[in-house]
């Protein structure tokens, strides 16, 4: 039987970064990986000739800097090109076209409210203030406090002085993001229905919550935690889409000396007297390890691969009602050229960066109320990017690829199922973009539809998460995946989960396989007594 | 009264930000649109045109062009065969740096010279009684470089001989049927061309070059995206990296071939038996080891970047701006050991990076140095490593 120092389960983002971190930690590592690609949700697909999709994820911000440097991804291909605009159009041809032009972006904004112009730097600067406190939090464990271990008590003890160095300001405003809505937190800024629907967005994004729902504000403050070259709260193309920043990983992986296997899922963790031993694939091969971690979200960490019946019978419970409840759905197109904006035309200027349909919190909060009801809106939320405007090896020449992220279009549907509705939800999605860009249609090569059951089917993501797991409070630091669970381990001695549904969670941020090696390789580091 | 480059109406036209800045007399863009960032990444990634009209320019010919430049120029430009270009320099009698410029051979007894400032009473001065003539041609020549992967692909469409060409070769071809010049030459550190065209057929030339760019991701950019590659690719500049020595007041605005990194230059020296200006002085120089500086790269360790900000409770910035400012340069014991010229976050390396001079005992690769800038008005010491220039260096460049 093969043997290895550690297997990780899923080449993901999280489990490349993980195995990485393993590696380059002396530890000889395997990555198994059940696609024919590494990726997981960071993968790009050249589903028609030149054309490249983003087939899940499509954007980067939250990935941490670190990570970046001790793997030296640059040296394998990093390449995150700068979005250079914003574009969030209106009704009737109204828009806000955001650059890198700060003092301009100002007078855009004064063109629909003077007000909202300096409460628009005072948002951003309380914003920045609140991500700042919150960062060093991204890049550690939560302690955990239901021990005793004098460790964890330091930990916590430290936690508590550092939220203690805040200023009032500052803490309370983490608070309201972290317990309120989106829309309370807007509506104290500001005025303009169109920059409120914008902002809201990112509270939105990934989760089963409207704007005007408490727990948006969680979800707002978790998509701020990004930056692109140290700037807060922007985004970047990588080269070749996400799937080109996976290759970079897996690249940097394998530099380290990991060694990873396409076309190789796992059945089951092989177990013995309450420590993992290796793993079983699903074509019978065993194979021997000391450490096995699970890139995979929480249900199939510890229901599927693992028999429930040696874990905890009050983490099994925890886990059987950790929410997924995916929501949201992908579609995107291959365009003959790029779309026309009643007021602004067609030029590529306006589309280098997010195109942001969701031209108020009413309308937002609108396209949940379907969801809520088990179905999905005719007027989705829509979040478009036009990737080869920033990156043109994207598409042919000419041509390009829109990816278009879609709520709310619930995991579970009232009386139908995502095979017959798949095509109707993408018909409502095309039919929004033709009343915002009128001949929209007439652009469209292909498009692919991605619904929540695909993302299942197709990635693992239990009920198509798209953070493993949703961003609610009872489901975040020290609870998740669950309580007292939030540190990497598992019960099963050798077992640890790296994945999204670990803290922090999602997007494509390497933080839960980054932390989860350095809980692997201190474990295994030779003890200090 | 400020002058136009030939290109100037099609510049102008795509510059949507109204900057312009100064350059050689010239009016230059700055940045085309709200991002000299998005401008470099089009040339980092895609393709990237740039207005380099403003050069000056000196067509130097006759039977004894060679000769008359293998004593002008510290690099041995015999072995530039018609066809090819240098990167070269030239230097004083005490073996300073006058400037650096790149020497097109374009005939047997044809050369194209070009320099940052004005050097034809250098050159044409010394000509003495060989068969020469030094005549400035800056006005006649309209300049475009076009950098990044997808440029050759975009000038072999037009000169499909630039397909083959090596890396500092040079071709001829037409271009919407107006003779050019297209060197594989460039002043970003990248897979790159330079096209050279009469003056008159500038626009025309311009125009085919942007019909054929169509759908191909090509951006114009600016000074602003210039000084970032540039930085990366370990090219110095006049006036920030060094000075001339003809016109310096002291020896510490002086420079050596050997104090800003160009050994290389000078490989076959032993070998080739020329006199040239300088010659006498850069033997001793290289015998005695008197060199006082090496340029080398220098990367900022991030770690410790951060560090500085965050105890300060600042956000750290990672400006990709270029600072063009003296930054002293200590070692371990904090002893002023060198100083850097030219500052950036490169968005290419994710690293805080710099161009300095440093004692010659500390150049070796992977030197620890600390950096000195301000912070909160205060100085502050950041490590930072040496490294091997050009910094960026993506193999596509001379592939």
């Amino acid at each position: 039987m093969d043997r290895y120092d550690a297997i990780v389960i899923g080449g993901g983002h999280n489990g490349l970064v993980n195995g990485a971190y393993l590696a380059r930690g002396g530890l000889r590592t395997l990555i198994l990986e059940q696609r024919h690609l590494v990726g997981g949700a960071a993968i790009t697909e050249e589903l028609r000739p030149g054309f490249h999709f983003t087939t899940f994820s499509y954007a980067l911000s939250l990935l941490r800097p670190q990570i970046i440097h001790e793997l030296e991804l640059p040296k394998h291909g990093f390449l995150p090109l700068q979005m250079s605009t914003r574009f969030a159009p209106g009704a009737d041809g109204d828009h806000l076209l955001f650059t890198r032009d700060h003092d301009a972006n100002l007078r855009e904004i004064i063109r629909h409210s003077p007000h909202d112009a300096d409460a628009y730097e005072q948002y951003g600067h309380d914003l920045d203030r609140v991500c700042q406190a919150m960062k060093p939090l991204l890049d550690m464990a939560p302690p955990d406090i239901f021990s005793d271990d004098p460790e964890e008590l330091v930990a916590l003890a430290a936690l508590g002085s550092r939220l203690r160095s805040l200023d009032k300001r500052t803490l309370h405003n983490a608070v309201r993001l972290l317990t309120g809505s989106a829309a309370d937190f807007l509506d104290d800024y500001f005025e303009s229905d169109l920059l409120k629907g914008w902002h809201a967005s990112s509270g939105i994004i990934g989760s089963k919550v409207g704007p005007r729902s408490q727990g948006s504000g969680l979800v707002l403050l978790f998509h701020s935690l990004g930056e692109h070259d140290g700037s807060f709260g922007t985004w970047a193309f990588h080269k070749g889409g996400n799937g080109g920043f996976t290759q970079v990983l897996a690249r940097a992986a394998e530099a380290f000396g990991a060694e990873i296997r396409l076309s190789s899922p796992v059945e089951r963790v092989l177990t013995r007297d309450g420590e993992a031993t290796g793993v079983a694939l699903r074509d019978g091969t065993e194979i021997a390890a000391d450490v096995v971690v699970s890139a995979l979200d929480p249900r199939r960490t510890f229901l599927e691969l693992v028999e429930p019946r040696e874990l905890p019978d009050d983490l099994v419970e925890d886990i059987r009602r950790m929410k997924f409840q995916g929501v949201s759905s992908k579609v995107n197109f291959a365009l003959d050229g790029l779309p026309s904006h009643p007021t602004l035309g067609n030029g590529p200027e306006i589309y280098r960066g997010f195109l942001n349909i969701g031209p108020s919190i009413d309308y937002l909060e609108r396209a949940f109320d379907a969801a809520k009801y088990g179905w999905y809106p005719d007027a989705p939320y829509i979040d478009c990017a036009i990737q080869s405007t920033i990156d043109p090896d994207m598409a042919p020449p000419g041509k390009h690829v829109l990816s278009c992220f879609v709520q709310y279009t619930p995991y579970h549907l009232r009386e139908s199922d995502w095979d017959a509705e798949r095509e109707p939800m993408a018909d409502r999605v095309q039919a929004t973009l033709e009343r915002f860009f009128p001949g929209f249609g007439d652009l469209v090569l292909q498009r692919e539809v991605v619904t929540p059951l695909d993302i299942e089917r197709t990635v693992g993501l239990s009920e198509g998460n798209i953070f493993a797991g949703e961003f609610l409070a009872p489901q975040m630091f020290f609870f998740r995946p669950a309580p007292g669970w939030s540190q990497y381990r598992t019960p099963i001695a050798g077992y640890y989960q790296c994945g999204s549904g670990t803290h922090p969670g999602g997007c494509v941020m390497g933080a839960p396989g980054r932390n989860a090696a350095n809980r692997i390789l201190r474990d295994r580091a030779p003890s200090d007594n | 009264m400020i002058r136009t480059t030939p290109f100037h109406p099609r510049t102008s036209a795509l510059n949507e930000t109204g900057l312009w800045q100064h350059w050689s007399g010239h009016l230059v863009v700055t940045r085309y649109g709200a991002s000299d960032k998005f401008e470099y990444f089009a040339a980092r990634n895609a393709a990237g045109i740039f207005d380099t009209s403003p050069l000056y320019k000196y067509r130097i010919a006759g039977r004894d062009a060679e000769r008359f430049l293998a004593g002008m120029l510290a690099r041995d430009i015999r072995t530039c065969p018609p066809g090819h270009a240098h990167y070269t320099t030239w230097l004083d009698d005490r073996g300073f740096v006058l400037e650096d410029g790149v020497v097109q051979h374009r005939s047997p007894a044809e050369y194209l010279l070009t320099s940052a400032e004005p050097n034809l009473a250098w050159f044409a001065d010394r000509v003495g009684r060989l068969d020469v003539t030094v005549e400035e041609v800056s006005l006649d020549i309209g300049a475009l470089a076009i950098q990044g992967p997808r440029s050759r692909d975009l000038v072999a469409r037009l000169v499909p001989a630039a397909a083959e060409l090596p890396f500092f070769g040079l071709t001829t071809g037409a271009v919407a049927g107006h003779p050019v010049t297209v060197s594989r030459t460039g002043y970003t550190g990248d897979l790159g061309y330079e096209v050279w065209a009469e003056a008159p057929d500038a626009l025309a030339v311009w125009d085919a070059i942007w019909d054929a760019a169509d759908g191909y991701g090509i951006l114009p950019y600016g000074m602003g995206a210039l000084y970032m590659m540039r930085i990366e690719a370990g090219l110095m500049l006049l006036g920030v990296d060094f000075d001339s020595s003809r016109f310096a007041f002291n020896d510490a605005h002086r420079s050596t071939p050997l104090e800003l990194g160009w050994r290389w230059m000078f490989k076959g020296l032993a070998d080739d038996d020329r006199p040239f200006i300088g010659r006498k002085a850069l033997e001793r120089e290289i015998a005695e080891k008197t060199s006082r500086w090496t340029m080398v790269g220098l990367v900022v360790d991030w770690e410790d970047y951060d560090r500085v900000y965050t105890a300060a409770g600042l956000i750290p910035p990672k400006d990709h701006r270029p600072v063009h400012e003296d930054w002293m340069v200590y070692d371990d014991e904090r002893t002023r050991v060198g100083y850097a010229t030219s500052f950036m976050y490169s968005p290419v390396l994710q690293r805080h990076v710099a161009l300095a001079r440093v004692r010659p005992d500390l150049a070796k690769n992977g030197t620890r140095v600390y950096l000195e800038f301000t912070v909160d008005h205060h100085y502050q010491q950041v490590a930072a490593h040496v490294a091997r220039l050009p910094l960026y260096n993506p193999e596509r460049k001379t592939a």
